[in-house]
């Protein structure tokens, strides 16, 4: 495993995108791209696969959903049907259009707070974590690539790859 | 890089560049609060404190201390609780539903916006809680077991929908904010490592949850956000229907009516707008954001509030006529019924009609529209005519009973007074501390649509003059041959 890193520090978010067009079209990889906001189309160059949090989101949606059907009908047609104003909860049927509200918002909290917290949970994002990002500007407005290098000829060729593509920085790292 | 059509004005003026967004984002929150700040702050907690004061005393007393009666069950809290719900609408609007829109105007405003939403939630929870006499127990609105000695909750009541709602949207609402400033919160942490404020940079390091802005953190947060916009969005209808339900669903006349969802979301986001313009009026002068919160940005909030407005308007109409056209003599004492408007409430009848009919008209011109001191008039008038909509529903339905040996008046008595004068101080406390500890304006958002509508990338202008020149500032791309 490699422990030698090339840190190249962008101003600008166009020239990174092709600084790392040009360095994954010389075949190297990209370990990490650290922004100060969300760079479009960034990892798709770094080949980064699409993010699957929407169908956490979704899952978490219909288990809210399943659990709040799950405790109203037993509250109130199972364990204690209650007969308002000629109104009996003794089926799930008759009661359901006026179960939509809280089954509503039931899924809504639990798809909201179930994506947030996987969010944070697979990101590492809490409080009393440590930054990760090696230079304080990354989150004002430079944008740092960092790339494994094997050997001295990649060192060579990634500073250069950088240099040509506008970077304003380039730092070897032993990690 | 985001393009924008080329017919658009910049919406960031000032030649800005992201250090430059950094730089105006993190001065409120490091440099320090001058003497208004204070005095603004000192009246805030004054008003605050005179509301724990009253609520104390309705606590202590029962709420015998409030004007209500036998006819007239529901008053100023109800009308205040509804009131303030309805203002947090429009900071979901702003982030949820003019995200999916694609609307970039509301980059600006939006980290207010939805702070001014959490803090419009707290203050409205307040009242039905009060409301209940027994604040103590106000754990049985939660399904708890048999055991604890009622039986299980309602589910087919509003009352209880408005438990799931408002917990819901508020708790979604704080997450979808607070996700949100986590990356701003990381910047003014580095900030304060380069200069070497420790305090800041320990507080802000937590406040962070060690952000970095690693590419895959950002796709998952962009995920994350727009999903959220795309929950909220129903959610935020949903609140006020449910609100909405709560009257809708009673055998009151007046109340009774099959409108009142759709009217009461446009109602909450026509007074919810006015808040955002107050707000933001005041915000950026203070806090030195002209060049981001432009008179454009306040003409495009009017036109919103303009375009609600006409549609709360047209369901007052259609309420009115219904009123007359039905021939019952019940529906001829609903709120908005020419009985009402020549009755003892006849003063709260023309005042909802007058802020939030007539004088909302003026904002047909563009020159009002962009006029900061007639629009933050505006909206004052705005929420105080939202206000006596929701006093008018509540009260004027109820005083005239089915029996008119019920029928009686209501006034409010010093207590109730209090009590909302202190959710209006809670309110400005809070929100002043947020101006100046978190960052106003969400930068990270912000500085991905640079580009697109700052000003500095105007290039060719966005606006030719009649005779083919660029406006002033701009320059001119020479096409290619």
């Amino acid at each position: 495993m490699s422990h030698t890193y090339v840190h190249a520090l962008y101003n600008d978010d166009d020239r990174l995108k092709e600084g790392a067009t040009k360095v994954r079209g010389l075949g190297y990889s990209i370990k990490e791209v650290f922004s100060p906001f969300p760079v479009h189309g960034i990892d798709k160059i770094m080949g980064l696969n699409r993010t699957r949090i929407s169908i956490c989101c979704f899952i978490y949606g219909c288990t809210g959903f399943s659990l709040a059907l799950w405790m109203i009908s037993y509250m109130s047609v199972y364990d204690w049907p209650i007969d308002i104003g000629g109104k009996p909860n003794f089926t799930i049927y008759h009661n359901l259009p006026s179960w939509i509200p809280i089954l509503f918002e039931s899924t809504v909290l639990c798809s909201a707070h179930g994506m947030a917290i996987t969010f944070l949970l697979r990101s590492w994002l809490l409080p009393g974590v440590s930054p990760k990002n090696p230079d304080p500007r990354t989150t004002d407005d430079h944008f740092l690539m960092v790339m494994p290098a094997y050997s001295e000829g990649d060192i060579t060729k990634l500073t250069a790859a950088a240099k040509e593509t506008g970077a304003v920085e380039i730092k070897t790292v032993h990690a | 890089m985001q393009h924008d059509s080329i017919i658009r004005d910049p919406l960031l003026l000032g030649k800005k560049t992201y250090h430059q967004i950094t730089e105006d984002v993190a001065r409120p929150v490091e440099g320090k609060a001058n003497n208004y700040w204070w005095l603004m702050l000192a009246f805030a907690v004054v008003a605050w404190m005179w509301g724990i004061g009253c609520m104390s005393y309705t606590v202590g007393r029962g709420i015998g201390t409030w004007g209500l009666n036998r006819t007239i069950d529901w008053g100023w809290d109800i009308t205040n609780f509804v009131w303030w719900i309805g203002i947090g609408h429009a900071g979901t609007l702003i982030s949820a539903v003019l995200c999916l829109f694609r609307q970039r105007w509301r980059l600006t405003i939006n980290r207010s916006a939805e702070a001014m939403t959490i803090f419009a939630v707290m203050c409205a929870a307040i009242f039905p809680v009060l409301h209940m006499g027994r604040p103590w127990l106000a754990y049985f609105v939660f399904p708890l077991p048999n055991q604890f000695g009622s039986l299980w909750v309602n589910f087919n009541s509003p009352l209880l929908w408005d438990v799931f709602a408002i917990s819901t949207y508020f708790s979604v609402s704080v997450v979808f904010w607070y996700l949100g400033l986590i990356p701003d919160f990381a910047m003014i942490r580095d900030r304060a490592k380069i200069a070497g404020r420790k305090i800041s940079y320990a507080c802000y390091r937590v406040l962070s949850f060690g952000w970095s802005g690693r590419a895959k953190d950002w796709q998952r947060f962009e995920e994350v956000s727009l999903v959220l916009a795309g929950i909220c969005t129903p959610l935020v209808f949903s609140v006020h229907s449910i609100v909405s339900s709560d009257f809708a669903t009673g055998v009151v006349r007046g109340w009774h009516s099959t409108v009142y969802p759709p009217y009461f979301v446009a109602g909450a986001i026509f007074s919810g707008m006015a808040m955002v313009l107050t707000l933001v009026i005041v915000g950026r002068k203070v806090l030195n954001l002209e060049e981001y919160i432009t008179i454009q940005h306040i003409d495009t909030m009017n036109k919103v509030m303009l375009t609600m407005g006409s549609v709360v308007g047209i369901a007052y109409f259609a309420e009115f006529f219904m009123a007359w056209f039905s021939g019952d003599p019940n529906e001829s004492f609903i709120y908005l019924s020419w009985n009402n408007a020549i009755g003892p409430y006849g003063w709260a009848f023309w005042a909802l009609i007058i802020c939030n009919n007539l004088l909302p008209q003026i904002l047909w011109s563009k020159r009002i529209r962009t006029n900061l001191y007639i629009t933050f008039v505006m909206s004052i008038v705005i929420n105080i005519g939202m206000w006596f909509e929701r006093f008018d529903i509540i009260v004027t339905d109820l005083y005239r009973d089915y029996i008119p040996s019920d029928w009686t008046y209501y006034s409010p008595t010093w207590v109730e007074v209090g009590i909302f004068v202190g959710t209006i101080g809670m309110f400005f406390t809070f929100f002043l501390i947020f101006a100046r500890v978190f960052p106003f304006i969400a930068q990270a958002e912000l500085k991905t649509t640079l580009k697109a509508t700052g000003d500095l990338f105007h290039n060719p202008p966005r606006k030719l003059k009649a005779n083919g020149q660029a406006s002033e500032g701009y320059e001119v791309k020479q096409p290619a041959h």
